[in-house]
């Protein structure tokens, strides 16, 4: 159901400010969202003036450099800090992306940092995806097939065949687009979402898999598909710059083209 | 205990340190997304322009049923279409039925699984924004020319 404004134990307050050491010259301030289950309180914005001199480039730089210096209470998901991880995917100036692939000079003013969009926030920075690693696994990420690979070596594909794969392998699951959905928003509970219908796909596309049907089949129906109304936030977001819109859209031709 | 219509109200609710159970809040989606960017702007005014434009078909019947009514009626509905208000809801309705229309086609062009990549994305939409206002001025230009 679309609802459009925050539950009341979700709206946001003002929180604390940590002032910038003195004399420092180059100063930017992070607007970040906090929350704390043990705390009981609303979620607040905590805003952390930095000295960028002092700072690397990245939005995570700024993140790390908080939790060590500044605020040891700050709680974010990071590890490759390369982009291809995928843990660091927030929403930063109103765009989801990774804080390690986004430079803070690209934001003009305050940066702004929150959660990912419309999930439950276990802490800080950090929402809860399990909903969406369950959508995933319901899909069956997995090659699916019932004749046995040849014996002397691996299932082979023509060079064609595997490019069919360029710009869905890549997806390293940050979840940025589900989360950048308007409709996932909304119907995140039946629709799948483009990150999901990316991987369902990948796995459609690949010559090697055998059970196109049955994946079409389970993508036929009114919710889990067809929930896309190609707003393109997903494509528009994508901080790996790949094209789930279009793949949704892919899926969307194969099912007409079935029916013959 | 209310009665749970969305499976994701399971992951609403968490613990604290302590083990006891919290309600997690909800991240902020339209209160953080940058809702003005072109993707999602015009996804959403196609939705409004949609409803917007049913809106105007009732004016449509009303003024159909005034003319089936007889003069005194189809006279009252004449003046209503002729006043201030009526012209500016008409050039309204006119610049809401042309972007529905433009963007319709659009949505099409993407069914038929082109103009996905960004790029033609950010084209195609500007082409519906400036066509609306374009066609929109066409259309007026040539009725007040029949008209006067």
């Amino acid at each position: 159901m679309a609802t459009f404004t925050l539950p009341k134990n979700s709206t946001v307050g003002e929180g604390r400010t940590y002032s910038a050491p003195a004399g420092s010259k180059n100063v930017k301030s992070f607007k970040i969202y906090r929350w704390d289950p043990d705390g009981g309180a609303n979620p607040r914005t905590d805003t952390y003036e930095i000295d960028l001199d002092q700072c690397g480039p990245m939005v995570l730089d700024a993140l790390i450099k908080i939790k060590n210096e500044v605020d040891t209470t700050l709680t974010f998901r990071r590890s490759c800090r390369e982009g291809i991880c995928g843990s660091c995917a927030m929403n930063i100036d109103g765009l989801n992306t990774l804080a390690c692939l986004k430079p803070i000079d690209e934001v003009k003013g305050d940066v702004r940092i929150s959660p990912l969009p419309h999930m439950p926030v276990v802490k800080d920075l950090v929402p809860d995806l399990s909903q969406i690693y369950a959508q995933l696994r319901s899909v069956e990420p997995w090659l699916k097939a019932d004749t046995p690979p040849p014996p002397d070596g691996e299932r082979l594909q023509s060079k064609e065949e595997r490019a069919k794969l360029d710009g869905l392998w890549e997806c390293i699951l940050c979840f940025c687009c589900s989360t950048a959905c308007p409709s996932y928003w909304w119907n995140g509970d039946r629709y799948l979402g483009p990150a999901v219908l990316l991987q369902a796909y990948r796995w459609i596309s690949d010559s090697r898999d055998e059970a196109t049907g049955e994946r079409l089949d389970a993508l036929e129906d009114p919710f889990k598909l067809y929930r896309c109304h190609t707003i393109m936030n997903c494509t528009r977001t994508c901080p790996k710059g790949l094209n789930p819109a279009q793949a949704i859209g892919e899926i969307k031709k194969l099912m007409v083209e079935r029916q013959g | 205990m209310s009665k749970i219509t969305d499976a994701r109200e399971a992951v609403m609710v968490g613990r604290r340190s302590d083990g006891t159970l919290v309600r997690r809040p909800l991240s902020p989606h339209l209160q953080a997304y940058d809702m003005m960017q072109m993707t999602s702007a015009l996804s959403i005014t196609h939705r409004i322009t949609g409803t917007l434009w049913s809106i105007g078909l009732v004016f449509l019947v009303w003024w159909l049923v005034a003319a089936a009514s007889g003069e005194a009626s189809f006279n009252g509905a004449q003046w209503f279409f002729g006043s201030f208000f009526g012209v500016v809801g008409l050039m309204g309705l006119t610049a809401v039925a042309w972007y529905h229309t433009l963007a319709g086609v659009r949505h099409l062009y993407w069914d038929s699984g082109r103009g996905f990549d960004l790029p033609t994305t950010y084209l195609t939409g500007r082409a519906v924004l400036i066509g609306t206002a374009a066609l929109t001025a066409l259309t007026w230009l040539i009725m007040l020319i029949t008209w006067i």
